[in-house]
């Protein structure tokens, strides 16, 4: 059985700097790593017969809008052999934000990739069938940005600062 | 003319032979859901498939960015709708993870036994539909009933029977009452009988039997890479069950089996599920006994005044409660920041709650890994190959639940 110093110690002697930021969080750790050595790090992770991370528990997407890299693609693997749960962070910026795509280590990765870029508009580079999944095709925008609102800000009828999020309230500082 | 053992001759190439593109879905009677199915097929065999979703996409996770922790309990109920006490005790769980709020053993224990009904009622109509769509009706005709039992259970306890709302972030809303311990007792009386019956009406039956073994397997080293897990990565042979590898609720204090398959096929998933059901009985017996054992009687939720919503008897009659209540449904309550992923064993796989805090009252980012969004994808390269019959039981077999789908 390994902890999650050895995972740590394992990946940095294996890639240095460029995986960096380790937080623990309620027994998961989590490290975050580039665009250019996501694929690696992740390839290392499912190869390494000791840490033996074979699967991709959860792929998602999150925007921080106040950061300088806006977007953030979050991995959660699993491995069995191990029973430990590790997390993965790849910050991206720009509008059109690029990250490789995972769907050549898991064949899971391909819906949940499609589901990201529907909602985020993160593109996945080398994804065999990158389209929307649960939007329809005519949409434009990326509905799951911070910069859509739930509802129709015209509404008159509805006043939503008591309850819900009201935008003033949103921190900046995360 | 042609006597009696001529055969007609036809030239190499005369007759023109093609494939015909047959739309399955989104409505129709054996998808049990709006799921659409695009399936090439060459007589009666599957070419090639692409399955289309999101028909009833609700956008559930763009509304809990802007809802209160306590009301989103309401948006897992719709997640998969045939256990939505499971959805439910996740989400739960996953808040008091976040606030750190233990709870007392008789709270978890209660909620092993809600959790395990709704695991039997989630499989229960799963297996008898599986019978319905291989031409026998009946069983799911006398199990129907037992799953309107537990209906009823669940009524006793929080009021309603589909979706439920059943507990609250720190406990349970009320304690269970007598009604629904004598309903308890009662099914687990009666369901054992009637659940040796449904077996002995499906598991040896000859016709049932060749209509699923064989039909959509799946192997181990593929259900791993296309993200299966629950009873449909069990039935292809891997021993994963949450409840086992990372017990929540108290589920390390149980002794249960988790029934594994070898073949991966509709057979074994049946097998593996009904299995499953017999354990589940076992649980809620264990939990029954070991609440007996406990010295507390009458718990029912942590001491967590700030985070637990009163009942309402106190919050008119009590002043502190009245502030409590008052804070919570507006929202006054912040939680702290931080990022927590929780996993439960959900009724077909595993339901996982992805959630960001900021430090607000409501969640930063809230991700639901739904278990058979992730393992759906894989449904073209099982059907592949096989008959249209066959692509009918994979996926009623497959338990994919249309709002868990589409969230």
């Amino acid at each position: 059985m390994i902890t999650n110093e050895t995972i740590l110690t394992k990946l940095q002697a294996q890639f240095g700097e460029r995986v960096h930021s380790p937080e623990l969080q309620y027994h998961i750790l989590s490290i975050t790593t580039d665009q250019e050595h996501i694929l690696p790090v992740m390839t290392f992770l499912k190869e390494d017969a000791e840490l033996n991370f074979i699967f991709l528990t959860d792929l998602c997407g999150v925007h921080y809008p106040h950061r300088d890299q806006k977007f953030e693609v979050v991995y959660h693997l699993h491995s069995f052999t191990n029973n430990i749960r590790f997390r993965v962070k790849l910050p991206i910026s720009g509008d059109h934000p690029k990250a490789p795509t995972m769907t050549t280590l898991w064949s899971s990765a391909n819906w949940m990739e499609r589901e990201t870029y529907d909602f985020y508009g993160i593109i996945f580079e080398g994804h065999p069938n990158l389209k929307r999944i649960l939007n329809v095709d005519e949409m434009t925008i990326f509905p799951m940005r911070k910069e859509y609102p739930l509802e129709d800000n015209t509404r008159k009828d509805k006043n939503d600062e008591m309850f819900g999020r009201d935008p003033k309230l949103i921190r900046t500082d995360i | 003319m042609l006597t009696a053992n001529q055969h007609i001759k036809l030239k190499e190439g005369e007759l023109e032979k093609e494939t015909i593109t047959l739309n399955l879905g989104p409505s129709h009677p054996a998808t049990h859901g709006v799921f659409q199915n695009i399936v090439e097929i060459d007589g009666e065999r599957i070419v090639s498939g692409t399955a289309t979703i999101g028909y009833i996409h609700r956008a559930f996770e763009k509304i809990a960015e802007h809802r209160p922790y306590y009301q989103i309990t309401p948006l897992t109920d719709r997640l998969n709708y045939c256990s939505a006490p499971i959805n439910n005790m996740g989400w739960h769980m996953t808040c008091e993870k976040l606030l750190g709020i233990t709870l007392p053993k008789r709270v978890e224990y209660l909620r092993v036994i809600i959790m395990e009904l709704a695991r039997i009622a989630d499989h229960l109509i799963c297996n008898s539909i599986l019978g319905v769509d291989t031409g026998a009706y009946s069983g799911f005709l006398y199990l129907m009933q037992h799953r309107e039992k537990i209906y009823e259970i669940w009524e006793e306890i929080c009021g309603s029977r589909l979706t439920t709302n059943i507990g609250r972030i720190g406990g349970m809303e009320r304690d269970f009452n007598d009604i629904a311990w004598r309903k308890l007792d009662e099914f687990l009386k009666d369901y054992p009988k009637a659940l040796k019956e449904f077996e002995k009406l499906f598991t040896r039956n000859r016709i049932f039997m060749e209509r699923t073994i064989g039909a959509g397997p799946i192997s181990a080293e593929r259900a791993i890479n296309y993200g299966f897990t629950g009873p449909n990565l069990r039935a292809a042979g891997v021993d994963y069950d949450v409840r086992v590898l990372q017990p929540y609720s108290s589920y390390e204090d149980f002794d249960f089996i988790v029934p594994v398959g070898t073949k991966g096929d509709t057979y074994d998933r049946f097998l593996v599920r009904n299995e499953e059901m017999w354990q589940s009985l076992s649980i809620i017996k264990q939990a029954i006994e070991k609440l007996e054992k406990l010295e507390d009687k009458t718990s029912y939720h942590a001491d967590v005044p700030q985070y637990y919503l009163p009942e309402k008897q106190e919050v008119y009659n009590n002043m502190e409660a009245l502030i409590y209540q008052f804070k919570i449904v507006m929202g006054e309550i912040d939680a702290p920041a931080g990022e927590v992923y929780h996993a439960v064993e959900g009724a077909n796989g595993e339901l996982g709650f992805y959630l960001i805090s900021d430090g607000g009252r409501v969640p930063y980012r809230l991700h639901f890994r739904r278990p058979c969004f992730i393992y759906y994808q894989a449904f073209p390269e099982m059907a592949k190959g096989g008959l249209i019959s066959d692509a009918i039981v994979t996926l009623s077999s497959l338990n994919v639940i249309a709002g868990e789908l589409d969230a």
